[in-house]
């Protein structure tokens, strides 16, 4: 493996790091989402984007994960958060904006 | 017909993908392309004209590389964020307008808000998508999608996605 | 041989605080965040693996693993929607 692609994995390490610790310190749980998806998301990219680097060969294969990271990760993220909205887990703080509390009520009465 | 030949070609062109160029794989992948275009006649709804390669290279061409700054951007917002001691974060739930109509339009644009800098899109309905900011900058609704998605909204509007 | 080291001590940083994240969280939902964290970056490392070993059969665990990690938040969280 050559050092452009230890580069790339080392980086995409250090997110995944980041993330972990992102997860850890965060005070409420749409933070920590937010920490999670975003860190974890950039990091497979990097670390795949090493392996391209040292195998060229497999570079079809290897974009159509990372394809597949980037499409899916948001999606499973955003799902996991509406569904935690809507079963009342409370933001940190008091949120200066709230759009969302008319939202699920109204759709609940139609 | 239209719609069983799209799905059959996304079908068959992952197919390609997965398994690699040879006989005997692209000979059962038609087949099992074949019947799975039939059975997710209901669940996949997909319109392929003469135009999508070329909306394809565009989209590539264009938005891939301002989504990928975008997300190095995310990424480094969130580096500081969590290493700072203090940890500043204001958040909120803020509710975006947007333009654009189609379906796959407005994924990528849930998608595109998910990955930048501290938002995450929780919902959408017709015209607007709900975003939870991690630190709400701005007075009203007009300035916050200037500053969420703004850029993002441009570029997939002139594509007319 | 050194960089593989501080790549697999940087990764394995991350999912300790994840696991820590996953006997900690106040809520089942921090704990389907930490385990989907935790399956992206077996993703990452499956790949790496690959590499490692010259053999492309992990390539076709890693995608899968991705698939089954995207189903597995999903039916998690259609599953808690709405419950107190």
């Amino acid at each position: 493996m050559s050092v452009l692609s230890y580069i790339l994995i080392i980086a995409g390490g250090i997110f995944y790091a980041t993330g972990g610790l992102g997860l850890l310190r965060m005070p409420s749980l749409y933070t920590r989402a937010q920490a999670g998806t975003k860190a974890t998301t950039l990091g497979t990219m990097l670390t795949l984007a090493g392996v391209i680097a040292a195998r060229p060969e497999w570079t079809l294969k290897i974009l159509l994960i990372m394809f597949f990271i980037v499409a899916t990760n948001p999606v499973g993220s955003s799902t996991l958060i509406r569904s935690a909205y809507r079963s009342g887990v409370k933001p940190y703080g008091q949120p200066e904006v709230d759009d969302l509390s008319g939202f699920y009520g109204k759709e609940e009465e139609q | 017909m239209k719609k069983y030949i799209s799905n059959f070609i996304v079908c068959y062109a992952v197919w390609i993908l997965l398994a690699g160029v040879s006989v005997p794989e692209l000979v059962l992948g038609a087949v099992v392309s074949a019947v799975l275009a039939a059975l997710l006649w209901k669940l996949l709804n997909l319109e392929l004209t003469w135009k999508t390669p070329f909306a394809l290279v565009l989209f590539i061409a264009i938005y891939l590389p301002v989504f990928l700054f975008e997300l190095v951007k995310a990424n480094i917002d969130v580096l500081f964020r969590v290493l700072n001691p203090k940890l500043p974060i204001n958040p909120g739930f803020v509710k975006i307008k947007t333009g654009l109509k189609t379906d796959f339009g407005k994924l990528i644009l849930a998608n595109s808000i998910t990955l930048t800098p501290g938002t995450i899109s929780v919902d959408a309905d017709d015209e607007s998508i709900y975003v939870h900011w991690i630190d709400v900058k701005g007075k009203d609704h007009d300035e916050y999608a200037k500053r969420i998605s703004g850029k993002f909204e441009n570029i997939l509007g002139r594509m007319s996605l | 041989m050194i960089l593989q080291i501080v790549f697999f001590i940087l990764l394995g940083l991350g999912v300790l605080f994840a696991t820590i994240r996953l006997f900690a969280g106040p809520t089942p939902f921090d704990r389907v965040i930490s385990l989907d964290m935790i399956n992206i970056i077996i993703t990452g490392l499956l790949a790496v693996i690959a590499a490692l070993k010259g053999n492309a059969l992990y390539l076709d665990i890693a995608l899968v693993f991705a698939v089954l990690a995207f189903l597995e938040t999903i039916v998690f969280a259609r599953f808690m929607e709405g419950k107190k």
